[in-house]
C-alpha cells in the first residue's frame, strides 16, 4: 500500500451522508435528520477530516496530488459553505490539489442560494452539480422531490456568476412519466445552458418507498421500450443542442467539460472515498488492486474514527479475472471506447456479431482497434459487457 | 406352510390344484381382495398384514395398481378336502397386455372381479375377451357391495350378459369387510377346473413372469404344464435354448418358500442364477436339459415398444447417473429400450422406448423416485415406417429424424380402441373418435344406459392426450382399451420448430398434415412467450420441409444497462454481471438465441392445453 503508483490519476470522493427528508426512490447512503441517531453534521466533518488524517498515513510515501474531488451524497450542501470549505482545505493539507484541479459539489436547487455559491467559488470549488430529475409537477411529486423548478434556474444563474461550472442530472422513467413529459424536462433543462447534463432512468430498488409502492401495485414502471425512447430522445435533443455522450448516461459541451473525477472511476484511476459508506479503490504499483468500504451510518463511522479505528467495513482484493471483467464493464461505457487490445480472444471473437447487430461501431473497431457502441448498444450495454467479457 | 402332506408342494395331485386369476380394473379393489383372501387362508397372519400386501414396489401401492405380478399359493379346505389355490395377480393395464395374456396361459379360471358401484370397464372387458378365449372358466364376482353407491343388481346384470350367466351366479363380496370372501373360495374350488397335464411326458413349464431381485437375481414364476421341475437339475429355455442348473425352486406363500420341487399343474419360482429379465423371457417354455420336450407351449413373443420419448436429466452432469440407473431399471424390465440421444435443445440423454404411456410413466417415476434424478421428457411419439420416392425404407422413432425430401409413403401403428361409456356421451365419444382419425367398427349395447363402442385409431392420437380428453368429456365415466391392430398409411408430415432459422430437434413432431398448421401455430405463440427477449430480433417459425407455416418474432431487446455506474456502484455491479453469467450457463443456445432450460420444459409440457393432468395419474 506503501507504493507509489505514478502515472496514475489521484481522486478524492468526500460523502456527505445527509438529506432534509429522504426520497421515496433513493437507496443512497443518507440519513434524514430523524434517522441519525444522535450522529451530527458537524462530529461528521471532524470524523471526516481525522479520516484523511489516517489515509495520508496509509499513503505514506505516494507523492501524488488530488486531481480532482467530488462531493456527493446525500445532500452535501446540507453543509455550510465554511464546512465544505474546511473539508476542502483538509483535501489540500492531506494530499495538496494538483494544479487546474476539478472540485465539485452535487447540490440541491433549493439549498444553494448565490451567496453560498460565491462562497464556494471562492472556497476553490469548480464545478456544481444540480439534481434537477425533472421539471414536470407530477413526476417531481412522484419523486418525493420538493424543489421548484425556478429554483433551479437561479441557480444555474447562481453559479455561472460565481464562475463555477455547471452541470444538471435529470432522471426518467418515474412511474407516470409520459415521453412528452420527459421532452420537457429535457428542453428545460437544456434552456439552462448548463456546461453538463446527466440522464438517468430511474431504477426502483426493493428496499425503497417507492420499491413498497410498486410492490403495493401503488405505482408501475415504465415499460423498458419506452424508456428506451426516452433515452433515445434524450440524446438526440442533447446532440441537436451541441452536446455530445462521454459515457452511457453523460452529455458535456466540450471535452474540456466532460467530469473528470468520474472518468477516473471508468478508466479505473485512484480514488480515496472519505465519509460514511464510501468505497475506495487503490492499484498500487506491483501491489494488489484493492476497493474497500466504510461502515455505512454516521454514528459508526463517527465512533470508529473516534476510537481511533479504520472506519473500513469490508473490501476486497481483486483477482485478475475480476479487473479483467472491471476494465470492460467501465471502459465500454465511455465514448472513447475500449481498446480492442484489452479484450481477450474470447471477447474479440463476438466483435463481428456485436457490429452485426448494430451494438458497437465497426467502423471505430477498424480504424481505431476501439470498442465504441452505437447509441442502440448503450442501451444494451449489459448485454454487449456479458459478451466481450466472458464470450 | 401348511401340514396337510396331501397338498405338500411337489406332492399335490392336479385334482387338488386350482389356479385362477383375478381380473379387475385398476380400484376395483384387486389387491384388497387378495390381502383378504391371504388372511382368510392363513398365510398371512392378521399381525404381519400390510394393505396390499402382494403389491411390492411403493408405486405400486401408491397408485394402487400391480405391475409386476405375482403367485402366490392359499391352502384352502372344502367339505374336509385339502386344496392348493394359485392365485396368479394379472396387471391390470393395457400397456401389459402380453404379460396378462401369459398369466392366463397359466390358469383354468378367472375371477372376474368389478366394483357394485362402477360396473365394468373397457380394460377388464378385454381382458376378460382374454380369458374366454383362453378357455378360462369365470366366475363374475361383484366387489364393493358395502358401499352406498352400490348398485349390485343393475350390475350383476351386466356382467351375466357378458359372461353367459344367470344374474344370480354372479357373487357379492366386499374385500374391505370380508363379506362373501369365504364362499369366493369355495366356488373358486367347485368351479374352477383342476389342471391336466401329464406327469410322464417331458417336462414343460411356462414363463409367466420374471422378476430381477438385487440379492437373488432373476426369479422367474412358472407353470408346470407337464413332468416334474427338481432342485440342481439342468433346465433349457427353450425359445433360446440357453441351459442353466436351477439353483433354488419353490413356492410363495407369500413369502418364498424352496420347496422339494413342482408337479404338473403347480404353479412356483425358479433361480438359476442369471442376472438379467431378458434370460428368462415371458412366454418362454423350461424344460430338461436331458430329457427336452419336443415343442413348447407357446411361441414367445418379444415385448415391442410402441411409444418413444427422449428422456434428459435436467442437471446434464447428470448423464452417467442416468445411463446407469437405466441399466439396473433395464434388468427388471424386459420391455424397456433405449439408446444414446444428443439434443441441441435438451443436451444428452436417451431415447426410450415403451410398451405404451403408463410404461412410460412409471420407468420415469422409479427413475426420479429411485435414484433422485430430475428429468424432462420430450412428447412421447410412435414409430413410423417411411418410405421414400426412390424406394428406401426406414423406420423413424424420433421425429427429429423423420427424412426430409420426397417421401412415397408414411405409415403409421394403429390400435383397435376399446370404449365403454354411458350411453348420454356416446355423441361426444363419437366426436372426439373423429377428431382424432378414428374409424368407427361396432358398437354395443352392455345394457339400456352403457355402450361399447369399438374405433380403429392411429396410436399416436392416443399417445397425445386422447385418453385426458375421453375422461374430461364423459366426466370421467367413459374407459378405454386399445390393442395394436398393424399399421396404416397416413398424411403425415414432420413440422420443424426453428429458431433465427435452425430447428429445435426437441420440438419436431409428426403430426398430420391437416394438424400440422395448428400446431405449427401453437408451438410457435408458447415459444414466443416463453423464449426471452434478446438483443437482435428472433424469428420462430414453424416449418414443413422448407415451407415456412406459421411464424411469430421476439422483438429485440431494447434496453438493457445501468444507468449509473460510479466508484460505490462497481463492485456490486461486477457481482450482478457475474451472476448473469452464472444464469447464462444454464441456458442453452439455439445458434445464438440463449434459451431458459425451464422454456424447453414449459413448452413441452401439454398441461395447459386442456387436459386435466390429475386424470393421466390414473
Amino acid at each position: 500500500m506503501a507504493l507509489p503508483a505514478s502515472g496514475r490519476d489521484f481522486g478524492v470522493y468526500i460523502h456527505v451522508p445527509f438529506c432534509s427528508v429522504r426520497c421515496g426512490y433513493c437507496d443512497f447512503n443518507t440519513y434524514a435528520p430523524g434517522e441519525l441517531a444522535g450522529a451530527s453534521p458537524a462530529g461528521y466533518v471532524d470524523a471526516a477530516l481525522e479520516e484523511m488524517a489516517m489515509a495520508r498515513r496509509v499513503m505514506v510515501g505516494d507523492p501524488r496530488a488530488a486531481s480532482t474531488v467530488f462531493f456527493g451524497g446525500g445532500t452535501p450542501t446540507m453543509l455550510e459553505p465554511a464546512a465544505l470549505a474546511r473539508l476542502l482545505d483538509g483535501v489540500r493539507e492531506t494530499w495538496g490539489l494538483a494544479p487546474g484541479a476539478e472540485v465539485t459539489t452535487e447540490a440541491n436547487p433549493d439549498s444553494v442560494g448565490g451567496s453560498a455559491l460565491a462562497a464556494l467559488a471562492q472556497a476553490g470549488f469548480t464545478r456544481v452539480s444540480l439534481g434537477m430529475q425533472s421539471v414536470v409537477p407530477h413526476v417531481l411529486r412522484t419523486l418525493d422531490r420538493t424543489h421548484r423548478p425556478e429554483n433551479v434556474v437561479r441557480a444555474v444563474a447562481g453559479a455561472k456568476e460565481a464562475g463555477l461550472a455547471t452541470s444538471v442530472d435529470l432522471i426518467y422513467g418515474t412511474p407516470g412519466e409520459s415521453l412528452d413529459d420527459w421532452r420537457a424536462s429535457v428542453d428545460a433543462a437544456l434552456a439552462l445552458g448548463p456546461d453538463h447534463v446527466s440522464a438517468y432512468a430511474l431504477v426502483i430498488e426493493p428496499g425503497t418507498k417507492m420499491g413498497a409502492r410498486l410492490r403495493r401495485g401503488e405505482v408501475s414502471t415504465v415499460d423498458p421500450d419506452v424508456q428506451a425512447e426516452m433515452y433515445e430522445a434524450a440524446d438526440s435533443a442533447f446532440t441537436d443542442a451541441g452536446y455530445s455522450w462521454y459515457e452511457v448516461s453523460n452529455w458535456a459541451r466540450t471535452p474540456a467539460d466532460a467530469c473528470r473525477h468520474n472518468l477516473g472511476y471508468w478508466r479505473g484511476q485512484d480514488w480515496w472515498g472519505i465519509g460514511p459508506g464510501a468505497h475506495s479503490y487503490l492499484e498500487p504499483r506491483g501491489g494488489a488492486a484493492r476497493r474497500w468500504w466504510n461502515v455505512r451510518h454516521p454514528r459508526a463511522y463517527a465512533e470508529r474514527i473516534g476510537g481511533g479505528e479504520s472506519p473500513e467495513e469490508g473490501g476486497e482484493d481483486l483477482t485478475d479475472e475480476q479487473r479483467y471483467v472491471e476494465r470492460v464493464m467501465l471502459g465500454i461505457r465511455l465514448a472513447d471506447g475500449l481498446p480492442v487490445s484489452d479484450l481477450r480472444p474470447a471477447g474479440r471473437a463476438r466483435l463481428a456479431d456485436l457490429g452485426r447487430d448494430g451494438l458497437i461501431e465497426t467502423a471505430r473497431a477498424v480504424q481505431d482497434a476501439a470498442i465504441v457502441l452505437t447509441r442502440r448498444g448503450r442501451l444494451l450495454a449489459d448485454a454487449v459487457i456479458r459478451e466481450l467479457a466472458w464470450g | 406352510m401348511t401340514s396337510d402332506p396331501r397338498i405338500e408342494p411337489a406332492s399335490t395331485l392336479p385334482s387338488a390344484i386350482r389356479n385362477f386369476c383375478i381380473i379387475a380394473h385398476i380400484d376395483h379393489g384387486k389387491s384388497t381382495l387378495a390381502d383378504r383372501m391371504l388372511g382368510l387362508t392363513g398365510v398371512v397372519s392378521s399381525r404381519d398384514m400390510r394393505a396390499q400386501y402382494l403389491d411390492r414396489m411403493d408405486i405400486e401401492r401408491e397408485r394402487g395398481i400391480t405391475i409386476k405380478s405375482q403367485a402366490v399359493r392359499l391352502p384352502w379346505a372344502v367339505g374336509g378336502e385339502p386344496f392348493a389355490l394359485n392365485m396368479i395377480d394379472t396387471p391390470g393395464h393395457v400397456d401389459f397386455t402380453y404379460e396378462v395374456s401369459r398369466s392366463l396361459a397359466a390358469c383354468e379360471g378367472a375371477v372376474l372381479l368389478v366394483d357394485a358401484a362402477q360396473g365394468i370397464e373397457a380394460q377388464t372387458l378385454a381382458n376378460l375377451y382374454l380369458a374366454m378365449e383362453n378357455d378360462l372358466r369365470v366366475v363374475p364376482v361383484l366387489n364393493k357391495i358395502d358401499l352406498p353407491a352400490a348398485e349390485p343388481d343393475r350390475h350383476a346384470a351386466e356382467l351375466a350378459g357378458l359372461v353367459g350367466c344367470d344374474p344370480d351366479d354372479v357373487m357379492r363380496v366386499s374385500g374391505k369387510t370380508g363379506d362373501g370372501v369365504k364362499e369366493l373360495l369355495d366356488r373358486i374350488v367347485r368351479d374352477v377346473p383342476a389342471p391336466i397335464g401329464d406327469p410322464k411326458a417331458p417336462t414343460r413349464a411356462i414363463i409367466f413372469d420374471s422378476v430381477y431381485d438385487t440379492y437373488r437375481g432373476v426369479v422367474t414364476y412358472v407353470r408346470v404344464v407337464d413332468g416334474h421341475l427338481s432342485p440342481r437339475e439342468k433346465i433349457v429355455m427353450m425359445s433360446t435354448r440357453a441351459t442353466h442348473e436351477l439353483l433354488e425352486i419353490g413356492v410363495i406363500s407369500p413369502e418364498p418358500v424352496a420347496t422339494k420341487g413342482l408337479g404338473v399343474g403347480e404353479v412356483g419360482y425358479l433361480i438359476t442364477g442369471v442376472k438379467d429379465v431378458r434370460q428368462s423371457r415371458v412366454g418362454d417354455t423350461v424344460t430338461n436339459a436331458s430329457h427336452p420336450a419336443k415343442a413348447p407351449i407357446g411361441a414367445v413373443r418379444d415385448p415391442r415398444p410402441m411409444v418413444f420419448s427422449g428422456l434428459f436429466p435436467l442437471d446434464g452432469s447428470d448423464f452417467p447417473l442416468l445411463r446407469d440407473a437405466l441399466d439396473r431399471l433395464k434388468l427388471n424390465d424386459a420391455a424397456l429400450v433405449y439408446e444414446p440421444e444428443n439434443s441441441v435443445a435438451l443436451g444428452f440423454g436417451f431415447r426410450c422406448g415403451y410398451l405404451g404411456l403408463l410404461h412410460l410413466e412409471i420407468v420415469r417415476e422409479r427413475l426420479e423416485r429411485e435414484f433422485g434424478l430430475d428429468l424432462i421428457s420430450t412428447a412421447p411419439n410412435v414409430v413410423y415406417r417411411v418410405t421414400t420416392d426412390d424406394g428406401k425404407e426406414m423406420i423413424v422413432t424420433n421425429p427429429s429424424e423423420f427424412p426430409g425430401g420426397k417421401i412415397a409413403e408414411v405409415r403409421e401403428p394403429v390400435v383397435r380402441a376399446t370404449i365403454l361409456s354411458p350411453s348420454e356421451f356416446i355423441g361426444t365419444v363419437m366426436e372426439l373418435c373423429q377428431q382424432r382419425r378414428g374409424t368407427m367398427g361396432s358398437m354395443n349395447y352392455l345394457s339400456s344406459d352403457r355402450v361399447e363402442l369399438h374405433y380403429t385409431l392411429p396410436l399416436a392420437e392416443i399417445v397425445f392426450d386422447f385418453f385426458d380428453q375421453l375422461k374430461s368429456r364423459t366426466r370421467g365415466y367413459a374407459s378405454l382399451d386399445y390393442e395394436p391392430s398393424g399399421e396404416e398409411a397416413a398424411a403425415l408430415v414432420k413440422v420443424d420448430i426453428l429458431l433465427q432459422g435452425e430447428a429445435v430437434d426437441a420440438f419436431s413432431a409428426v403430426v398430420h398434415k391437416d394438424a400440422a398448421y395448428a400446431y405449427g401455430l401453437r408451438m410457435t405463440a408458447k415459444l414466443r412467450e416463453l423464449i426471452p427477449r434478446q438483443q437482435f430480433e428472433v424469428p420462430i417459425q414453424a416449418a414443413i420441409g422448407a415451407r415456412i407455416i406459421a411464424r411469430e418474432t421476439i422483438r429485440a431487446l431494447r434496453k438493457d444497462v445501468l444507468a449509473k455506474c460510479y466508484g460505490g456502484d462497481i463492485s456490486r455491479k461486477r457481482k450482478l454481471l457475474e451472476k448473469q453469467k452464472e444464469g447464462k450457463k444454464r441456458m442453452k443456445t439455439i445458434g445464438r438465441v440463449e434459451v431458459p432450460q425451464e422454456a424447453f420444459i414449459a413448452a413441452l409440457s401439454t398441461s395447459d392445453e386442456g387436459s386435466d393432468k390429475g386424470e393421466k395419474k390414473k
